[in-house]
Parts: C-alpha cells; sequence; structure tokens
C-alpha cells in the first residue's frame, strides 16, 4: 500500500540528541558512581551506597517517602474532582481554567513557599483568620504538615495538567453510549472515564513523586530546619561536609527509586499510550 | 502563515536571548577582576559599584550561608576565588591548610581606621596577624521578647530548662548550637573531649522537642512576628531586631559565650595581589565603612565609624559590647579532624531526631 | 435540580482550588506594597519598591540572565529535542525503547542529583559560568520538548505529505509545508514548558552556576536567610502581571479559524 514517497525513515536525525545524551546525561551520572563507590582516598568501597541503611539517614528517607506518598495521594484525591468539574463546567476547551491553573507557576517557587510560611506560622495570616472567626489557632509551622502542604501545593498542577489532558481526548461518544445504556454519572466515572484517564495518571504519579521526595528547599523553608528530608540529607553532604562520596552513594541510593519509577512509564510509552504532559 | 509567524518570532527570540545574555553574562571586556565571596547580604552592592567606578577592577561577587558552605565551595575548586570573607574558625582552618596569601595590612592606607584591639581578638586564628583583616565582630546571645518572659534573662538555663517549651528558636548551625550547649554546661565552646560533647549532645537532644525550629538569619524576623519567645542570636542582628519590635531585648548570659570575628583573606589562587590590596583598603575607608554599617547593623570594627554613632547606637550592648561581657567570651577554635567528624556525626543525629 | 447542584458544587470545589492555588501569590502582592523591609511587619501602603526596583542593578542583572538563560535554552532545546523526536520515531522498536529511556532519566532524576552530576562532571573541564548553567538547562530542557512533541508525530497525518511529495514536491519542502504545521502545536508547548521549568528552576542552577552568576531563584534563596528584598516580590509581581496579561491576550483575542484545539499553545 505504501508506493509513492512515503516519510523516509530518518533515526539519524536523532544523532545530536544522542550525543547530547552520552555527554551531559551518561557521563555526569558516571561521575556519580564514581564517586559512590570511592572512599575519601580514592580506595573501593560500597560503604557509601550502604549509608542509606544508617538509621539518621533511613529515618530521612523513610520520611521523605511518606511525603512523596502522601503528597502523591492527596493530589490525585484533589485532580480528578477537579477535572470532573472542569469537564461538567466546560471549561477545558476554551483553555482559560487550564491557564488559571499554570498561571500561579509563573511566580517563583522559592517566594510561594515563603508566602506559605508567613501563612502558616503562628502569628501568620491563617491563624489570623481562624481568631477572627472565633476558632482555634493551628499550630503548623515547622511541622509535617507543614511540609506536606507546601509540597502539594508546588506539585499540584502537574498531577492535574496529565489527567485533564487525558479526560479530554476521551470521546464523548463513549460517555453518551454509556448512559444511554443506563449507566449513572459514577458509574460512568468509574468504568469509562477513569480507566481511559489511566496514562496522564501514571504521566502525573511520576511527575509528583520523585520530586516531591526529594525537594530540600520546602522542608528548609517550612519545617524549620527540624526536618530532614533525604534531599536535605544530600545537600548539606555536599555543601557542609563536603563529603562528596557520601552525598554520591545516597544519591545513588535515590536513583534505585528512579529506575522503579522508569519501569511504569517505558511499559506506557512502547504500548503508544503515552499522553501528552501538556 | 502563521507558522512563519511563529518561526520568525522565535529566531527572533533567540536572537534576542543571545544578545541579552551575552551583554548580561559578559565578564570583562578588558580589565581586571576579582573574585570575592562573602556572606549573603554582608556589603553594600553600593560599595562594589563605587569601587569598580573608583579603579575600573570589575567584582564578581558570590555569597554564602554558612562559613562550612564557604569553605566547601571553596575547596571544589569549582571557581577560584580571590578574596574571602569569613568567621574565625574557618580563616584558622584555611590559614592552617595553606589557602590565604599573606597581605600587608600596615601598608594599607586607611588601615588606621581599624582598631587595634581587634588585630588582638583576631591573633586567635591569625597569630601574626598576616593574613587576615578585621570586618565585622560580635557576640552570641539571647534575643527575648519582653512581653513573653519572665523574670531576669541572664543565663542559657531559660533555653533548657522547659519554661519556654515550643517557644525557643536554636541556630542552624552546628558550631553555634554546640557552643551554647557546652557553655551551658561549663565547658569551654572548644573543647575536644569526647565525653564533654557527648554531655552537650544530649543536652540538645533533650532540647529539642522544646525547639520551635533552627533558623540562621530567619530568627530575626521570626522574633520579630512574636512567635517565638526566645533565641539565640548574633548581637548584630538583635540590634536591627529591636529597631524593627521594641519588645525585643538583647542579652549575653553569665556562663559566657562566643566572641565572633568575622574578617577578609586573599586565597593563593589571587594572582593579582594589587588589586586585592586596593579592595581590602577601599573596606577600611571611612566612608565606605560607614555605607557597610549601616546597610547590615553589625558591630563595626572601625572605629572611626564608631566615633560617628549617636549616643544611643554607642549604648546598645548588642552593638557595641562592653567590656565585661567579653570578659567570658570566647572565640571559636579550628577543631581537629576527629572531633569535627564527631560534631557532623552528631549534628546530623540530632537533625534527624 | 440534581443538576443544579453538581454545578453548583463544582464551581464551588473551583474555586476553593483556586484560593489555594492563589493565596500566596495574594500575599506575595500586597507584600509589594509593603512600607518596611520585614515581611511580618504591615508599615503601610508604598509604591517605592517598584521604582527602587529599576535602579537595583543587582536584580536587574539577574533579570537578565534569568530570561536570557530560558529563551536561550529553551530555544536550543527545542530544536534538539524536535530534531530528536523525529528520529527516535523513526528508529526500531529497540532503538525506540533505549532513546526513551535515556529521555525519562533526567525528568525523573531528583533535580538535585541531576545538578550535582553535571557540577562534578562540569568541574573537572571547565569553569562554571553562564555557560555551564546552559547546558544544564539545555539538558533537562530536551525531555520535555520530546515528550510534548512525540504525541502530535504520532498522530501525525501522512497522506497530505505522501500527496504533496506525489505531486513533486522535495521531501524537506513537502516537511516544512504540510508535516511542521501539524507538529507545531507540540512544539510551541514543548518550547513553553523548557521556558517555565528554565525560568523556575533553582537546584540546578544552584549547582552548576559560576560566580557573578545569578537568577532570580538563587538570588532570592540567597536573600531568603537575611530577609528578602521587597523589590524581590515588586519584581515578582510584575512578571506575574505580564504573563496574566499575555495569556489573557492569546486566550480571548483573535479567536483562530481551523481546528487548532485550545488545549495546545493558547492553554498557556
Amino acid at each position: 500500500m505504501n508506493e509513492g514517497k512515503t516519510m523516509k525513515k530518518r533515526p539519524w536525525l536523532a544523532t545530536p540528541y544522542a550525543v547530547w545524551v552520552a555527554g551531559f546525561t551518561m557521563i555526569p551520572l558516571l561521575v556519580i558512581f564514581q564517586y559512590a563507590l570511592t572512599s575519601r582516598e580514592g580506595a573501593f568501597t560500597l560503604a557509601n551506597v550502604m549509608a542509606i541503611f544508617e538509621p539518621v539517614h533511613l529515618k530521612a528517607l523513610l520520611f521523605s517517602l511518606e511525603i512523596a506518598v502522601g503528597c502523591t495521594i492527596i493530589c490525585i484525591l484533589l485532580s480528578y474532582p477537579l477535572v470532573m468539574a472542569m469537564r461538567r463546567l466546560n471549561m477545558g476547551r476554551q483553555g482559560f481554567t487550564l491557564f488559571i491553573l499554570i498561571l500561579p507557576m509563573w511566580m517563583n517557587f522559592i517566594l510561594r513557599i515563603l508566602a506559605w510560611q508567613l501563612i502558616l506560622s503562628n502569628n501568620g495570616i491563617l491563624n489570623f483568620i481562624l481568631q477572627k472567626a472565633g476558632l482555634l489557632p493551628l499550630s503548623l509551622a515547622n511541622t509535617g504538615t507543614a511540609i506536606m502542604i507546601g509540597v502539594i501545593y508546588d506539585y499540584l498542577p502537574y498531577m492535574v495538567l496529565p489527567i485533564f489532558n487525558a479526560v479530554a481526548e476521551i470521546d464523548e461518544d463513549l460517555v453518551e453510549a454509556a448512559r444511554d445504556l443506563g449507566a449513572n454519572s459514577l458509574t460512568v466515572f468509574c468504568k469509562v472515564i477513569l480507566p481511559l484517564s489511566v496514562p496522564g495518571l501514571l504521566s502525573g504519579i511520576v511527575m509528583v513523586f520523585v520530586p516531591s521526595m526529594t525537594s530540600f528547599v520546602i522542608a528548609d523553608v517550612l519545617g524549620g530546619g527540624k526536618l530532614q528530608l533525604i534531599g536535605n540529607v544530600i545537600e548539606q553532604e555536599f555543601t557542609k561536609s563536603a563529603n562528596w562520596n557520601m552525598g554520591s552513594g545516597l544519591s545513588v541510593s535515590l536513583m534505585l527509586f528512579v529506575l522503579i519509577s522508569m519501569a511504569f512509564t517505558t511499559k506506557n510509552e512502547t504500548e503508544g499510550k503515552s499522553s501528552s504532559i501538556w | 502563515m502563521k507558522k512563519r509567524v511563529w518561526a520568525a518570532l522565535l529566531a527572533g527570540a533567540i536572537v534576542c536571548a543571545s544578545a541579552l545574555a551575552g551583554g548580561c553574562a559578559k565578564e570583562t571586556e578588558s580589565g581586571e577582576t576579582l573574585t570575592v565571596f562573602n556572606y549573603g547580604e554582608y556589603l553594600d552592592p553600593e560599595a562594589i559599584e563605587m569601587f569598580t567606578e573608583e579603579t575600573g577592577i570589575k567584582i564578581l561577587y558570590e555569597e554564602a550561608v554558612t562559613p562550612e558552605d564557604l569553605y566547601t565551595k571553596y575547596k571544589s575548586g569549582a571557581i577560584e576565588y580571590d578574596l574571602l570573607c569569613t568567621s574565625d574558625y574557618m580563616l584558622e582552618k584555611l590559614i592552617q591548610e595553606g589557602e590565604l596569601q599573606e597581605i600587608d595590612t600596615s601598608s594599607f592606607e586607611h588601615i588606621g581606621n581599624v582598631g587595634e584591639r581587634y588585630f588582638e581578638f583576631s591573633k586567635s586564628f591569625d597569630p601574626e596577624n598576616k593574613y587576615t583583616l578585621p570586618y565585622f565582630w560580635g557576640t552570641v546571645g539571647i534575643l527575648y521578647n519582653k512581653d513573653k518572659v519572665k523574670g531576669e534573662i541572664d543565663s542559657w538555663d531559660v533555653l533548657f530548662n522547659g519554661d519556654y517549651a515550643g517557644e525557643v528558636i536554636m541556630q542552624n548551625s552546628m558550631r553555634d548550637s554546640y557552643l551554647v550547649a557546652l557553655k551551658y554546661l561549663g565547658y569551654s565552646l572548644n573543647t575536644t573531649a569526647p565525653g564533654e560533647l557527648k554531655e552537650a549532645q544530649d543536652l540538645l537532644l533533650a532540647q529539642k522537642p522544646d525547639v520551635q525550629a533552627y533558623l540562621v538569619d530567619e530568627v530575626r524576623e521570626e522574633m520579630v512576628a512574636e512567635n517565638a519567645a526566645v533565641a539565640v542570636i548574633y548581637s548584630g542582628e538583635a540590634y536591627l531586631a529591636h529597631d524593627y519590635n521594641e519588645k525585643l531585648e538583647y542579652a549575653v548570659p553569665k556562663e559566657g559565650s562566643n566572641l565572633w570575628i568575622d574578617a577578609w583573606g586573599v586565597t593563593k589562587y589571587c594572582d593579582n595581589m594589587d588589586a586585592a590590596q586596593k579592595f581590602l583598603d577601599f573596606l577600611c575607608r571611612e566612608d565606605v565603612a560607614q555605607m557597610n554599617y549601616e546597610y547590615i547593623y553589625y558591630s563595626t570594627v572601625n572605629d572611626a565609624v564608631v566615633e560617628n554613632m549617636s549616643a544611643e547606637e554607642k549604648e546598645n550592648g548588642a552593638l557595641i559590647p562592653p567590656e565585661e561581657v567579653l570578659a567570658d567570651c570566647e572565640v571559636l577554635k579550628q577543631l581537629d579532624q576527629e572531633t569535627t567528624d564527631l560534631m557532623n556525626e552528631y549534628w546530623k543525629e540530632l537533625k534527624a531526631d | 435540580m440534581v443538576e443544579k447542584i453538581k454545578d453548583f458544587v463544582s464551581r464551588f470545589y473551583l474555586a476553593l482550588v483556586i484560593v489555594f492555588l492563589y493565596a500566596p501569590i495574594a500575599v506575595l502582592v500586597v507584600l509589594s506594597f509593603n512600607d518596611s523591609r520585614s515581611r511580618v511587619v504591615w508599615g503601610g501602603f508604598t509604591l517605592r519598591w517598584y521604582q527602587v526596583l529599576f535602579s537595583n542593578h543587582q536584580i536587574m542583572d539577574a533579570l537578565c540572565t534569568t530570561i536570557g538563560l530560558a529563551l536561550l535554552s529553551a530555544g536550543i532545546a527545542t530544536l534538539i529535542g524536535v530534531l530528536a523526536a523525529l528520529g527516535i520515531q523513526a528508529m526500531r522498536q529497540r532503538g525506540y525503547q533505549v532513546m526513551m529511556t535515556f529521555t525519562n532519566i533526567p525528568m525523573l532524576n531528583a533535580d538535585i542529583v541531576t545538578g550535582i552530576a553535571l557540577m562534578l562532571w562540569f568541574v573537572r573541564f571547565m569553569p562554571l559560568g553562564f555557560a555551564s548553567v546552559l547546558l544544564a538547562h539545555i539538558t533537562f530542557n530536551i525531555p520535555y520538548v520530546i515528550l510534548s512533541v512525540m504525541p502530535k508525530i504520532k498522530q501525525m497525518n501522512l497522506s497530505v505529505y505522501e500527496a504533496a511529495r506525489d505531486l513533486g514536491a522535495g521531501a524537506v519542502y513537502a516537511f516544512f509545508k504540510v508535516l511542521l504545521p501539524q507538529l507545531m502545536s507540540g512544539i510551541v508547548s514543548g518550547f513553553f514548558m523548557a521556558f517555565t521549568m528554565s525560568m523556575d528552576d533553582f537546584v540546578i542552577t544552584y549547582f552548576t552556576k559560576g560566580a557573578g552568576v545569578n537568577t532570580l531563584s538563587t538570588m532570592i534563596y540567597g536573600e531568603l536567610k537575611k530577609g528578602v528584598k521587597p523589590e524581590m516580590y515588586a519584581l515578582s509581581t510584575l512578571i506575574f502581571a505580564t504573563v496574566f496579561a499575555l495569556l489573557l491576550a492569546v486566550n480571548f483575542l483573535p479567536k483562530r479559524k481551523g481546528k487548532n484545539p485550545a488545549g495546545g499553545p493558547a492553554a498557556r
């Protein structure tokens, strides 16, 4: 069927990119591995990679996982109703609501986190409003909850957008067909929309899980220096303790989590079901 | 048609960007540069501009948050700094490791402005005053909110006895937190005795639940906002805090505390000693020192500036630490590697708790 | 009746989310008018920070650097990325999988690891400066471009292309006239995504920048400890307002003819 001139396959177009990947993605990773597997004096050692299991680091890692999992789940729970609401109000088509969601990302994220610190601090804006309303003030400053709020705030758009894109692509006819067959809204959601939104959901999870686990700025500002995420520990090894080997070792352990997440995405890619993120 | 517009826009944007980036990032056309590494907000940017205008030497300015940050970044060799400004014990470490070149401060035109006693203080890390030029100094003490505390605040005890649980702010800096604990226990803040350090560590661990936060310079803002009752703070920050909120007062506890000095040094990488010394001399000039003083409001080493202070400023214990207070204060010294590693471990443990 | 309730609930929830998203922004805007250097004390309304802003050379420099960096890195990343996407699409299964895996690595790796890795690598052969940051930004931008363009490439309608070729058009000409417009929305959204990521990036820039090179993010981070300069709030408010106005314009001005779904570039 493909006689005549069709699109010639030109894999070599990707060469500049391949070179770039080799030079700026692969080699730096190798450098990290090198630091991770050597001690300060240069001898080969596994101590740095195993260091993740020391109680101090384990605590930080578990706390990070807690935050990441919590954040991802809450983002999912917040996103679906939002997407359904947007769909219902027919707002997505004009793009307006979408851009309302993206717009905050244009304000520098450190400043936004700083603003949250002002809102959540003991004498902050939130407590001010609560007290005016006659309610008890909340002691949220410098707690894990504050960090959780900050992380959810930062990454919610990354969860909403892919899910929204996936849902927007669902053929309206399918939904109508389901209704014609007698399905109520809940069934339509569970049986039609949810399954078809899965590629978007997976994109969202990937874009939220790892960053929320490793963010250190948010923990710095909202945690008051009391709480450590694994990102903080790594950052400190590099900037304060000058122990690049340890820092690299911990980073390598962290990358194992990355590999697990990757198993999900590439599976989706090859099946051609990937939804655009944006 | 529309596609062409987009393509043109994109191309235009890229050209613009290159021009912008080239213009912005271009270092020197010709002429000398000095790469300076300092603490954040520790030099008036206008002073830097003034210097470049007067001498034609361009300044590349970098900032660090704590002495450890500065040291790590410096040692990584990623950037070759010419001038560093950091704290006493860190300077000691740098001198010991041969990182600093000798400077001849006596040849500076304006060196007369810098009080003799600061060179005396500096001897603890620069025994022959060969490497460093004092810059700012002060004490570490307790900043407290008059309305939130009961009784006299004159001891480190208030941070540990649980009276102000949840209303205590500590410093997010290893040496500063340990010096508070050590002084309270009656030990030297430069001790290397593992037993004494362990006691300090236990004290801090026990204190952690009562601590609202570990902060660096944000302490001031938090106290001004009245989010806490007592905090460990640098004398310079204390003065500013009082300025913003009159309820805040500063006290140096009777058990003694830390006398800190920040000073400048020239690194071994600097091959333009002339320019570097010009810069240091420039900082000693009365008008420049005045500018920096007004920018930072820490205790200045420049006696000419002190002369010009108002009576109120001169009496302020945070700005001009009185002699009797200084008697019990020690300067931080660089500890040996073993002790430093131990402290690092303890600090990680404390933070992870 | 039920429908009305559902409508109401939908709007209410939407409003709640919007309040959540914009609360901090409102705080920052208010602070930009605060006549006091402290961020916890309200000193009255003032416009002076906006005036001071333009004479603050450091901030202007940082702004320059940030925008220049974003434009350049997004532009170059788009170029490399589009070519790459076309190339990868043409590969067989194995090559395709390998390339897509590599594409995902920077996105999935914690940015602190990417930043440090690049720093450790750069330090070996070049001094850190603007160039090192630029290279780092391009590196993390390319995957976003590729992932934006790929779906469009997969949906490409080749029959028009083939028709053009049959009518005598050269391959390159046919590509530019027929296929590129189809990909355009993906390319533009990829560019904008890269631009946004670059503008807002902090961690990677922090580790790979040289002395004297400052972006807005690193400057703000440095000021966090001692107190962010109010001019920063003014600047952020201005940037925000500008983007808001731009997006309003793009969304509500001339409605494009043709089936360009508004979910593409117009959404930004």
